[in-house]
């Protein structure tokens, strides 16, 4: 027997990697120098890799680490998450309250883990909002966090009162940047952590035959034992956890916020991961590796863009561009068309 | 059952009159307690006049939900058409007739291929408009980056345009009678709701949207043509993005990549306030207009009353959709 | 064409990926008959009828119609509707959001707006023609499944057709309803139209039909009439052997009580889906079963038992011991397991595959933490597939690619594979082919035998007949009767269920 659902001998995964190494070979042959990584140092002394890879490996990461717990909600409830955005912010205004607080001067007044944990139980119970929404109420997933979305950059503000706290603390901005000493992105290693723990779970419980069977066929599911309400509801949870990995991520960069722009349009970058990943949008069977893959050729290809001096107003319409040719040439139906011309030809020939 | 004298009310009567009687009794409770504005029939007139092009877009909008579908592309088309149009009019001495004509392009533009890919294609709406989004968004910064406004003349005196309405004015601080009015924009709302509103109710194609919304495989079964169905209803969505940009840049007089920013967002809402369910197959246009008049008039309310910090929009607004969908979820799984 | 033939099929050839599903199959349907067309699943019925009403598109062959010159040209159901071609499905293909009268007039006619007094009232008088408890003006999802059914074929009568063609519609009606649909049928026969009517129930084949079409593998095996072939003969036909099964299950009737321990049982049980408070208990080792016309309430009781339905009262005790069940798992738990009804809903988590549909309900009890090993659940697969015979390319097939006999057993399967102390299997034989229909019964009676307590559910009541034991019979969601030993005849069933007024 062929072993299909491992991690790698999925044909699945084969869609975003395809999409990487056409990417990585636009990029060779129109300039090599994009692949250069250079060792230099940051404004405090400590060595740091540069290049667009790097850059990708570190944006790369944030959605990455979205697109672990979309690729839940994907699958538990057939629908996305648009509120992840909003989420952010969230997340990242409470860490901001919780280590300087208003009209603070910006020293820590908690230690960083305390306001990252908050943030975590915040951005968890927001997602357990619309866990609520979407399970108990069976409201389509896209609609229920629509509210969110709506209003979370608001409840951002109203978090710190419209105020824009700023940290001065130099370990703050770790999380975003680099630990001295390593000169690669932090970030990347928060996204490994993170991927580490999601498979640890997949291996050690039955998070996810449970997911797709409730996904797949909610009615059955509970005929079998399952609590569909219960595991549709823990999926946004989940996502509220990877939300408040983001935020720290998001803050740390800035080492402030600014509730309108933060994090804008991430939900839809990490939506796409999900759907490069080959996963079926309206639920079911998942590959999460497939979706992390598919984070970070979102990511190399809006590098790619930037590196061809395309602004950033202007990025989202090439971008729009790559992805409809991704998700027409992966439709399943154009597939058998290309087949059947295929076929044609060869019984021409 | 079946055999009781009593007939049901269907889906879709249900939830538009739940609507109807939600502004009713927020607009009476609005003039009743706040008194201020909301007494002046030119309020209402001022809901009507900023919000004609979100009327517009969210009947398209509700078109494609009817059939199942959803199209977020909305915002961006109406961007792209109201940068587009100015750039014409004034850097290119184009008069508004075609650039009325380049409006309507591009709304057609964008539905005929996002229509082909969701229906021939079979590709997922959400994911097929998002990217149309992306483009629109990205297109309008590319057309011209910096926000400007039109200075064309025939443009300015169609936009100047007031149409007054007879016998509701009121007499001004100085005693002046001044009439209440509308800008043409609301004229084109008004109609396209009408069109709308029979298309919907009375046409071939119409019913097909609900059929295809309620049961794709059974409306092919049906004899339905399924796939032209879907083809037309984003179709439809994209020519009425287009008619509500042209409204809209009609309204703002200007060009800028920043324009009507979420109103994809506004429109879902207001679709669903009105009563159309995104599952498809149930909805009714008038429910969307007045889906749109509630939210824009608890938006009025909340600042009237004091809460004028941005944030409250935004959260209001979020809590009246979340009222919203509670309802219709209770209420159509107690049907079921 | 032949003379009076309305419709003929020539050489029809549909390949799928893999699968010769029709090979060069001939088809004469003629004026005013109504004609059988049997077969096993998989032997071809559904996608002979597919291409003709347009859903899938032929490979090859041809279609010729009364009235028509050349071969047809069917390539949508649009394309066989104004052909004159209706149809019927087994499952409901009306719109549920849609008025009932809407229903019956959308995608047909030239009319480019609609009418809504006219339809209505058109619609009501149809209804009303036809004997149809529902309204015109009526959400169609407001009506019970049967009125739909209902509803979809007054739809078909009312457009005229030369063909109508009825797949399976009688698997959700009750009997007085089928008559209902006979009389209009033999009506729609005086009147001229071809009746081409496919069912499981050989009953109803012999009451209703003039003529049979045999279909096997995907393979024509003949045209009879119907005098001509005996029931024995077309079942043999149909199963392309002598019917030694057939027999062989009646060998076995041997009456099997159980032993005295009771493993379940029920006091005023009573469930959110409408039922009478009921009682109810089962021995280890017996086999009983819940029968009634459908809509009495049979399934309604096995799914408060499960917990399927919120149980709003009762008490309940396992082996003596008082216990409370209140969801599915608790019921699990207790070494209760359930086949649900519509398997398609309940039953499949269609696109996983089939070892993890097998291991699904042993996984669940096993707990959240502790999932099975590849290994463990490939075993359980393989042991499984085997020892129900499921016909799978692999078990890491998907499970809604399965026919819908393979489907059953693989959901058997799954809960045999929780070693359950009592079994609930609610209609396992519905729309499966006769051969799986016989194992099915036939491991019924080998589990009981084992010491298995087994409640089954069949609309056939010699199913129940040859495997049960004790009959609870239910009317108007309410237990009428209990029937054992001698009394359990069809005679006897028949007359509990009308309730001694026959």
């Amino acid at each position: 027997m062929i072993k299909k659902n491992s991690l790698f001998a999925s044909r699945q995964i084969f869609i975003p990697i395809a999409a990487l190494v056409l990417l990585a070979l636009f990029n060779l042959i129109l300039d090599p120098s994009f692949f250069k990584i250079t060792l230099g140092h940051n404004s405090t002394g400590d060595p740091v890799l540069t290049g667009y890879l790097m850059t990708i490996l570190d944006y790369g990461s944030e959605v990455a680490i979205l697109a672990i717990g979309m690729t839940l909600v994907t699958a538990a409830s057939g629908g996305q998450d648009i509120s992840v955005g909003a989420a952010v912010a969230i997340a990242g205004s409470v860490i901001l309250r919780v280590l300087v607080g208003l009209g603070g001067d910006g020293s820590l007044q908690a230690p960083i883990i305390v306001g990252f944990l908050a943030a975590c139980v915040v951005a968890m119970l927001f997602g357990a909002f619309n866990g609520v929404l979407v399970a108990v109420f069976n409201i389509q997933p896209m609609v229920a966090t629509l509210i969110l979305y709506t209003a979370g950059r608001s409840i951002a503000a109203w978090i710190n009162n419209n105020e824009l706290p700023i940290i001065t603390e130099p370990t703050f901005t770790y999380f975003g940047g680099f630990i001295p000493g390593i000169p690669i992105p932090t970030p990347f290693f928060l996204a490994v952590v993170c991927i580490i723990l999601t498979m640890l779970a997949l291996k050690f419980t039955t998070l996810g035959l449970y997911t797709q069977a409730v996904g797949i066929n909610a009615s059955s599911s509970r005929l079998n034992g399952l609590n569909p309400t219960f595991i549709k509801w823990l999926s946004f949870v989940i996502l509220g956890l990877c939300v408040a990995v983001v935020g720290l991520i998001k803050t740390s960069r800035l080492s402030t916020i600014n509730y309108s722009v933060i994090a804008k349009d991430i939900e839809m970058d990490a939506i796409l991961a999900v759907a490069l990943g080959g996963n079926v949008l309206s639920g079911g069977k998942f590959n999460i590796m497939a979706s992390i893959i598919g984070a970070y050729v979102i990511q190399f290809l809006t590098t790619t863009l930037y590196k061809f001096n395309v602004s950033s107003d202007a990025l989202p319409a090439y971008k729009a561009i790559v992805v409809i040719l991704l998700v027409v040439f992966s439709a399943p139906t154009v597939k058998d068309k290309l087949l059947k011309v295929m076929k044609k030809q060869k019984g021409v020939s | 059952m079946a055999k009781g004298k009593k007939i049901k009310m269907t889906d879709t009567n249900l939830l538009l009159m739940i609507t109807v009687v939600v502004f009713v009794v927020m607009y009476l409770g609005a003039m009743l307690f706040l008194k201020k504005g909301f007494l002046k029939p030119q309020t209402f007139f001022n809901i009507l006049n900023a919000n004609a092009a979100l009327i517009i877009t969210s009947c398209g909008m509700s078109i494609v939900m009817i059939t199942g579908g959803i199209d977020i592309s909305v915002g961006g088309v109406v961007a792209l058409v109201s940068m587009s149009c100015a750039v014409y009019l004034d850097y290119q001495g184009g008069n508004v007739f075609t650039s009325l004509l380049l409006a309507l392009g591009i709304g057609l533009l964008f539905g005929a291929v996002q229509g082909y890919l969701v229906a021939y294609l079979d590709i997922q709406p959400f994911i097929v408009s998002l990217a149309g989004m992306f483009f629109a968004r990205g297109m309008t910064t590319i057309v011209h980056t910096a926000p400007f406004n039109v200075a064309n003349e025939a443009f300015a005196a169609l936009k100047g345009t007031r149409i007054n309405v007879p016998g509701l004015g009121t007499v001004n601080k100085l005693g002046k009678y001044v009439n209440a009015y509308v800008e043409i924009g609301v004229v084109v709302a008004l109609l396209t709701v009408l069109i709308l509103f029979f298309v919907l109710r009375y046409t071939k194609l119409g019913r097909s949207f609900y059929a295809v919304g309620g049961n794709r495989q059974s409306a092919l079964m049906l004899g339905i043509n399924v796939k032209q169905t879907r083809f037309l209803s984003h179709l439809l969505c994209g020519l009425l993005a287009g008619i509500g940009g042209y409204v809209y840049f009609l309204h703002v007089g200007s060009g800028s990549a920043s324009h009507a920013s979420g109103m994809e967002m506004n429109a879902i809402a207001s679709s669903i306030i009105g009563g159309t369910l995104l599952t498809g197959g149930v909805g009714n246009i008038f429910g969307t207009f007045v889906g749109v008049l509630s939210l824009s008039t608890i938006q009025n309310i909340v600042s009237s009353i004091g809460l004028d910090q941005a944030w409250w929009t935004g959260i209001t607004v979020a809590a009246m959709l979340c009222v919203f969908l509670i309802i219709q979820s209770v209420i159509l799984s107690r049907k079921r | 064409m032949k003379k009076n033939a309305v419709l003929e099929m020539k050489g029809i050839v549909k390949t799928f990926p893999g699968v010769k599903a029709l090979q060069g199959v001939d088809f004469t349907l003629c004026k005013g008959e109504i004609h059988a067309l049997m077969g096993e699943n998989g032997a071809g019925k559904s996608t002979l009828i597919k291409v003709l009403t347009g859903v899938y598109e032929k490979d090859g062959g041809e279609i010729f119609l009364d009235g028509l010159e050349k071969a047809a040209v069917i390539k949508s159901p649009q394309d066989a509707q104004n052909l004159g071609i209706s149809t019927v499905y087994q499952e409901i293909t009306l719109c549920p959001n849609l008025t009932v009268a809407e229903n019956m007039y959308i995608g047909r006619g030239k009319d480019v707006l609609t009418n809504w007094k006219k339809m209505n009232a058109e619609a009501d008088k149809i209804l009303e023609n036809l004997g149809i408890p529902a309204k015109a003006a009526q959400q169609l999802s407001d009506c019970s499944i049967a009125i739909q059914q209902m509803v979809a074929i007054a739809r078909a009568v009312d457009m005229d057709c030369k063909v109508l063609i009825l797949d399976e519609p009688t698997s959700s009606l009750d009997e007085s309803e089928v008559e209902k649909l006979f009389g209009l049928m033999r009506d729609l026969r005086s009147r001229g139209v071809g009746i081409i009517f496919v069912t499981h129930f050989l009953d109803q084949v012999y009451e209703v039909c003039d003529k049979i079409t045999v279909l096997r593998d995907g393979q024509l095996v003949g045209e009879y009439v119907i005098e001509e072939l005996p029931r024995v003969k077309l079942v043999a036909k149909m199963l392309g052997k002598e019917l030694d099964d057939m027999e062989e299950i009646k060998d076995e009737n041997q009456i099997y009580h159980g032993d005295e321990e009771v493993v379940f049982e029920a006091e005023g049980l009573q469930s959110d889906a409408g039922i009478k408070p009921f009682d109810f208990h089962i021995k280890k080792g017996e086999v009983n079963g819940f029968t009634g016309l459908l809509g009495s309430g049979r399934s309604e009781c096995v799914r408060a038992i499960f917990c399927a339905d919120k149980v709003i009262g009762g008490k309940v005790k396992m082996k003596g011991r008082e216990v409370k069940l209140t969801k599915p798992l608790d019921a699990m738990k207790n070494g209760i397991a359930y086949l649900p009804e519509d398997r398609k809903i309940d039953g499949i988590v269609g696109d996983l595959s089939v070892r993890d549909n097998i291991i699904l309900a042993a996984q669940v009890l096993r707990g959240f933490f502790k999932p099975f090993s590849r290994a463990e659940a490939n075993a359980f697969a393989d042991e499984y597939i085997k020892l129900l015979e499921v016909k799978t390319a692999s078990a890491d097939t998907p499970i809604k690619s399965l026919s819908g006999g393979n489907q059953q057993k693989v959901i058997l399967g799954r809960w045999l594979l929780t070693h359950p102390e009592y079994l609930i299997l609610d209609e396992p034989t519905r729309g499966i082919d006769i051969g799986t229909k016989i194992e099915i019964q036939k491991l019924v009676l080998k589990l009981a035998s084992e010491g298995m307590s087994v409640t089954f559910i069949s609309s056939e009541t010699d199913e129940m007949l040859r495997t049960c034991s004790r009959l609870v019979v239910m009317r108007d969601r309410k237990v009428v009767g209990e029937l054992s030993g001698a009394d359990l005849t069809q005679a006897k069933v028949m007359e509990t269920i009308a309730g001694g007024e026959m």
